[in-house]
């Protein structure tokens, strides 16, 4: 079951790109108790910079401090939250779903409604690839399920926001080091 | 400005640039490499007898000095024995690093001798932590660890470096500058906020400033003071702010919470505005928190934002350092009182004077037995409010917040919100080694004493003249306090029979200090003076008190602090007052 919209939140987190920044982000959510409905990581057009996109199934407030402890984390430089109206969600979905010759037809045909693609086919099975949101994706599903599913995969949401605006723009300006303290 | 050594050589050299003079610490394995070249350093290294006990002597060095407290360990179990004190002055915001050695970067990950990925372990109760394993990340790696330990919100950051990366020949560089783009504290309050305080302030009639350890951490106590006796407002110091505003001061109804004072309780829970400055809320503060304070606003002032609004709604949010916050508060206030705008308190000093003078902290004299309040009290007159006290966790330590009367901050070092049993002589030898010149009593109880007094050997040789007063009811007495008022009478597992094993007195004696005892009120000054003498080793008293004795007032845990006890049974009618008075 998925949770009702309004306590999904799609963030998308800029990180250091630096070994162990997923896990720490595992950690505060899990020992903070919070949820996460799904996680994707990869580059950006910075090499030293990973963007997260974190859908969490919290209310408003609690939301408010999970983006607040994540930005406690040092290597968190930035977060951004992406509601639906202002910015494209995609999920990737990869499924098997049971075609014998019999049900063949039916099958591309909610393909081609979903302007979804058959990847891979066999006697017995086709395997589909779709994106979308959440929710086509989803709707894709429910009219698969009759057929059999012999096999689903999905990746985490990833999220862009609409108009010419970056959040990744760079912002890594250093700090001088401070002199230490006099002893005394 | 760069030189050719070692990994180990750079560790050193960075550890020096970064203004470090003393280290706790343990060497072994992976660790090994460092311990060579620090020979040869400027920093005095101090053998401990347990890395826990390394750990909890930087937090009370950091504690008491202000400066980052650090020290070392071996990988494996030297890295998870600081578990307990990093996790500690994570709760309790503590500037230490703590460097520990790990297994050669090529056998990180096969469970190696001695392996553990302390990283990982320290992820949650770090401020931050790292890895090493290039050896030209040393310097700037420690050069991080520091700034990050001792700005913003201060905590505690792990450095592990592994032994290839000690051992390989490296440039040495110390940087001058950091990249952290991920962090950026903010120290300087918003002024549009601090108008609006001040305007919440002075619209109030029953304002309280609820100071936090925060407080401390930011050296803000003259500016607190200046705030306070420029409007008037009373004032509450929560445990980890003990200090920070003189026990002394007429407008300080003492300390909140759960064992707080009823005044310090009823102010809170009876305001109209509560100024939080570095507070956090704490359940131990707030009791129940749907009821806590019921008819309050909120003014909270923190440089952790996450803090702001985590457990209390916020009328008005103010992110940064708390001198800051204070000294822009006091501009603003004053600059509305040469407008003739004042606040109008006096109705509600008034009231709380009178629940103040009416339920005094106090406590039952036992017949021919000690009070342990008694002794606490004394050592507090007698040391005075120069000297610094480190307490251990539990009824001593509730007693010692009560009873000792703080003037100044830093004299008061103590686990708050790990609650760390063991804490008091580790933490006594860190302040006693950070603050030479200071008179460091460690306040402990005969339970915590037995978790960590193997420092006392730390101390005799290394000339660190701390003196424990051991408060000795035999008993795990807080625990044993809940299963006298919870679990009627039941005492499970909280009789520890120390009167009678082990003789603290000869304990001390085996250990090289000077070994005291006492059990009568009449010998307590007597045996204090003593104590006090004797400044070129460590000295253990061992106060043989009424074991019975419960800590008072008490808001039972998860109750409403509108049910504070004063004694048992005894529930002061501070509302009464509020309406016949307010």
């Amino acid at each position: 079951m998925s949770a009702p919209i309004n306590t999904r939140h799609t963030l998308s987190v800029l990180v250091e790109n630096k070994p162990g920044v997923l896990a720490r982000i595992a950690g505060l959510f899990s020992r903070r108790g919070y949820n996460i409905d799904s996680l994707a990581v990869g580059p950006t057009e910075h090499p030293e910079i990973s963007r997260m996109t974190i859908v969490v199934n919290v209310e408003d407030s609690p939301l408010e401090q999970v983006t607040k402890q994540l930005n406690k984390l040092v290597e968190v430089i930035k977060i951004v939250e992406l509601d639906g109206a202002s910015s494209i969600n995609r999920e990737l979905m990869l499924v098997k779903v049971k075609a014998d010759l019999e049900t063949r037809g039916q099958v591309l045909d909610t393909v081609q409604l979903f302007r979804a693609k058959v990847v891979d086919i066999a006697p017995d099975t086709v395997t589909i690839q779709a994106i979308g949101n959440s929710d086509k994706l989803d709707d894709l599903l429910l009219l698969l399920q009759p057929f059999g599913i012999r096999e689903l995969v999905q990746s985490g949401q990833v999220a862009i926001g609409r108009g010419s605006r970056s959040i990744s723009e760079r912002n890594l300006r250093p700090v001088s080091v401070p002199a230490p303290p006099a002893v005394g | 400005m760069s030189e050719q050594m070692t990994g180990a050589q750079s560790l050193i050299r960075s550890l020096e640039a970064a203004g470090t003079t003393e280290i706790f610490g343990i060497p072994g394995g992976a660790i090994l490499p460092a311990y060579d070249p620090l020979m040869d350093s400027s920093i005095r290294h101090i053998l401990v007898r347990h890395e826990q006990g390394a750990g909890h002597a930087a937090q009370g060095y950091a504690a008491a000095t202000g400066r980052v407290g650090v020290c070392m360990a071996t990988s494996g179990p030297g890295a998870t024995n600081l578990v307990t004190p990093l996790a500690d002055a994570h709760m309790d915001s503590v500037p230490i690093v703590a460097v520990t050695g790990q297994v050669g970067a090529k056998s990180i990950g096969t469970d190696a001798f001695q392996e553990a990925d302390i990283r990982g372990i320290t992820m949650p109760i770090t401020k931050h932590n790292f890895l090493v394993t290039d050896p030209a990340d040393i310097p700037r790696t420690v050069a991080e660890a520091f700034h990050i330990a001792s700005t913003g919100r201060p905590g505690p950051v792990l450095v592990d470096v592994a032994k290839s990366a000690l051992q390989a020949m490296t440039t040495y560089a110390w940087p001058t500058e950091l990249l952290l783009p991920g962090y950026r504290p903010v120290t300087k309050p918003h002024s549009k906020q601090i108008r609006e305080a001040a305007k919440l302030i002075l619209e109030s009639r029953r304002p309280v400033l609820y100071v936090g350890g925060g407080t401390i951490r930011a050296g803000a106590a003259k500016e607190l003071r200046v705030l306070a006796e420029l409007t008037g407002m009373p004032v509450v110091t929560t445990l980890m702010a003990r200090g920070a505003f003189p026990d002394s001061h007429p407008q300080h109804l003492g300390m909140p919470g759960m064992h707080g004072t009823v005044a310090a309780v009823a102010g809170l829970q009876r305001s109209d505005l509560i100024i939080s400055l570095g507070a956090r809320f704490d359940d131990r503060v707030t009791g129940n928190l749907d009821s806590f304070a019921p008819g309050a606003r909120v003014i909270h002032a923190d440089i952790d934002p996450a803090e702001i609004g985590k457990n209390r709604a916020v009328d008005v949010p103010i992110v940064g350092d708390c001198r800051e916050v204070i000294s822009d508060l006091i501009v603003a206030l004053k600059a509305e009182a040469d407008l003739g705008h004042t606040g109008d308190f006096e109705a509600w000093v008034e009231f709380l004077a009178g629940v103040k003078k009416k339920y005094p902290l106090g406590y039952d004299v036992p017949k021919g037995e000690l009070a342990p309040q008694y002794v606490i009290e004394r050592l507090g007159a007698i040391a005075g409010p120069e000297a610094i006290y480190a307490a251990g966790v539990g009824q001593h330590q509730m007693w010692a917040a009560q009873f000792v009367g703080y003037e100044n901050p830093n004299t008061w070092i103590n686990s708050g919100g790990l609650g760390t049993m063991g804490y008091a002589v580790p933490a006594a030898m860190g302040a006693k080694v950070g603050m030479p010149g200071s008179t460091v009593w460690a306040i402990d109880g005969d339970g915590c004493f037995q978790m960590t007094n193997q420092e006392l050997a730390t101390c005799a040789i290394n000339d660190i003249p701390i003196k424990v007063a051991v408060i000795n009811n035999e008993s795990l007495g807080m625990v044993r306090q809940w299963q006298s008022l919870f679990y009627n009478e039941r005492y499970s597992n909280t009789d520890l029979h120390s009167k009678r094993i082990p003789d603290f007195v000869k304990l001390a004696d085996a250990y090289g200090c000077v070994g005291l005892a006492c059990e009568s009120p009449d010998d307590v000054d007597a045996t204090i003076d003593k104590a006090m003498e004797i400044n070129d080793v460590p000295v253990v008293v061992d106060f043989r008190v009424h074991r019975d004795a419960m800590v008072w007032p008490m808001v039972a845990a998860g109750t409403s602090n509108d049910d504070i006890k004063y004694a048992r049974d005894m529930a002061p009618r501070f509302d009464d007052d509020a309406e016949t008075e307010l």
